[in-house]
């Protein structure tokens, strides 16, 4: 196969949940794709709709609210797909590891059973076959004496072992492409890198797409081929991750770099992007990020600006971006 | 340490939990207006009569000779004689307790039939018809009394279309299930109501839980997410809460066994306290503590089974 075709094509998804009688839209018109060993960032602050476009993905999201539009995973449309047909993908072509290691692993079950119950739903391996397999995916996941941490129960691991174990799980029925999301927030610093290496390399290794939700620029620059940036729910700037973190096109991408502490003397003032993002119920006519945005010009108010192609791969949703000043560092 | 070591544990704790029951028993026994020897006596008695038989009962020695003896007694498995029955007090709950025990075990029984699949029903369909039908109906058993409840069933069921008897106990296994069937729903009813919301809300809270989303992520039949990780989950509130109101489940017994006639340990202690028979109501209070306590002990370790975070080291 051609290393450019995508594996997972995302067109005009949105996502609506209803609570207390209004509809709050959490994601809105999300087209992406992932191409075979991708790694794909989604960033965003709290509440973009990075989480829930991984879930809207896996069919998690259909459960508390109405997902529409495309999610074509190599040819069949899962968004519309019946939910046994669906537990043929879960876990066996797309995993998902989740932010919280701590809460993510069932308290009361065994890593070895946790493990080998998503190869008994996807494999016709035998018990012992199982059991071999489980050890060599905890071994894989550089978790030491495997054979016998098996028995263990998750509150027997420390944060990152806990993340360890989880992705020996999501990845024990070898799937072509994993859904990180968060996957390093709740770990300590250190460990962090060792998960995102850990993540990098398997994805090499087994030639796996990751779609990596975060809201850490550094591991987006570490980590991820392209990126999109999300802001209330919709993609408002996407694009090689050199490219757009080197030339950000949309306010709200250069708001979010500007957040980062990077190079400041000590005790200077962090920068934060004035105000809050809308709430979901109630979203602007147009830009969504109007009201915070220095660059607002006339019709960001009155019109919602379209995700249009500007450059050679890059796409921003605004009507007045940024200009670029080419060979300046952002 | 293994469960036997902690079983053990467990059970020499208790003698000091004893140790003021005891006392308590004595104590409340003795502030219970009325004189055992008087009602034992009878109204035609003389004085001497009555004097004779408080000094047969021990009742004129010290309160803390009193005390002693049925301490050291009672450690020795000698309760007394029972005032109203006239044989040992051991023997009489000895004759009981199996009708009690099994009625209220029954009782349990039931109420997880009733309330775990109507729990299901009621969380997978939250915020629905079948949530809310579910739920008013145990709300209006929960508002009513358990007695009353058992009188409805009792005139309805086994007097007007005789599907059930009226009374007794039966004999063999299957003759029990039938006989104690109505006074085991009447008080399954109610605690099935309050196992069914405890359940409930415990099940709403798991199935929104980041392990089910993993578990259904991993493309899990649905059978195995709701068995295996929904409701062992689920189920670690509510054996907890079921093993608190085992108390109350057996104070239940105290009215359906008198609304049912049978003759349990339940319907014993109200006649034992009209007859003011202290050595039987001391037997019976001690008898119930006892069940109690060990009731919350396997609550404590049907828990560690399930959640290995509270095995103890």
């Amino acid at each position: 196969m051609d290393e450019n075709t995508p594996i997972l094509q995302v067109d005009g998804l949105n996502t609506t949940f209803y609570r207390n009688g209004s509809a709050l839209a959490a994601l809105r018109d999300i087209s992406f794709s992932v191409a075979r060993g991708e790694v794909l960032g989604l960033v965003g602050e709290s509440g973009s709709g990075k989480s829930v476009t991984l879930r809207s993905i896996i069919g998690l999201a259909r459960r508390y609210g109405d997902v529409t539009g495309a999610v074509r995973w190599q040819g069949r449309d899962l968004v519309g797909m019946a939910d046994r047909a669906l537990r043929q993908i879960q876990g066996r072509e797309i995993a998902m590891i989740f932010q919280e290691p701590m809460t993510s692993l069932n308290p009361l079950l065994t890593v070895g059973l946790q493990l080998e119950e998503t190869l008994r739903a996807h494999t016709d391996l035998s018990r012992t076959a199982r059991r071999d397999r489980a050890t060599e995916m905890l071994d894989l996941v550089g978790i030491p004496s495997a054979s016998q941490r098996l028995k263990d129960y998750p509150h027997q691991f420390s944060g990152g072992m806990r993340q360890r174990v989880m992705i020996a799980i999501a990845l024990a029925a070898n799937p072509k492409l994993l859904l990180a999301d968060e996957p390093t927030t709740a770990l300590d610093v250190t460990i962090q890198a060792q998960i995102l290496d850990l993540i990098l390399q398997l994805a090499q290794d087994l030639d796996m797409g990751v779609l990596m939700v975060t809201h850490d620029l550094g591991v987006v620059a570490q980590t991820c081929d392209n990126v999109a940036v999300m802001y209330a729910g919709r993609i408002v700037e996407q694009g090689p991750v050199r490219d757009v973190l080197r030339e950000p096109r949309h306010p709200y991408t250069v708001g979010l770099m500007r957040s980062v502490p990077e190079n400041l003397p000590p005790r200077s003032p962090l920068y934060s992007i004035p105000g809050v993002p809308p709430g979901l119920d109630a979203l602007p006519v147009g830009c969504a990020f109007a009201p915070r945005c220095a660059s607002c010009i006339a019709p960001c108010s009155q019109d919602r600006p379209t995700l249009s192609l500007i450059t050679e791969g890059r796409q921003v949703a605004c009507f007045n971006p940024i200009a670029t000043s080419q060979g300046n560092a952002a | 340490m293994s469960s036997l070591n902690y079983i053990f544990k467990r059970l020499l704790l208790m003698v000091p939990t004893f140790f003021l029951v005891m006392v308590i028993i004595f104590m409340l026994v003795r502030m219970l207006p009325g004189d055992p020897a008087i009602a034992m006596a009878g109204d035609r008695a003389s004085d001497a009569d009555i004097q004779a038989i408080r000094e047969r009962l021990g009742l004129t020695e010290p309160m803390l000779v009193q005390f002693w003896l049925f301490l050291s007694n009672t450690v020795q498995g000698d309760l007394g004689r029972s005032i109203l029955m006239r044989t040992d007090v051991i023997d009489v709950i000895a004759d009981r307790l199996p009708i009690t025990v099994f009625l209220t075990v029954y009782s349990v029984v039931l109420s997880l039939l009733i309330a775990g699949p109507l729990a299901f029903v009621a969380a997978l369909n939250r915020g629905r018809w079948p949530d809310a039908v579910i739920r008013t109906i145990f709300q209006i058993g929960l508002s009513m009394p358990v007695f009353y409840i058992g009188l409805v069933l009792l005139t309805f069921l086994a007097a007007q279309l005789r599907l059930f008897p009226v009374g007794g106990y039966g004999d063999t296994f299957g003759e029990k299930l039938y006989h104690l069937f109505l006074p085991s729903v009447t008080v399954a009813l109610y605690t099935s109501a309050i196992i069914m919301r405890n359940l409930r809300s415990a099940i709403i809270e798991v199935l929104d839980a980041e392990y089910v989303q993993f578990a259904r992520a991993k493309g899990l039949p649905s059978r195995l997410i709701l068995g295996r990780h929904v409701l062992r989950n689920a189920l670690i509130s509510t054996v907890t809460l079921l093993g608190l109101s085992i108390g109350n489940l057996m104070s239940g017994t105290l009215v359906t066994e008198t609304v049912f006639a049978v003759p349990g340990m339940g319907r014993l202690m109200l006649e034992a306290i009209f007859a003011r028979d202290y050595p039987l109501i001391q037997g019976l209070t001690l008898t119930f503590a006892v069940l109690v306590s060990l009731v919350f002990l396997m609550t404590d370790l049907f828990q560690s089974r399930l959640d290995p975070r509270m095995r103890l080291q």
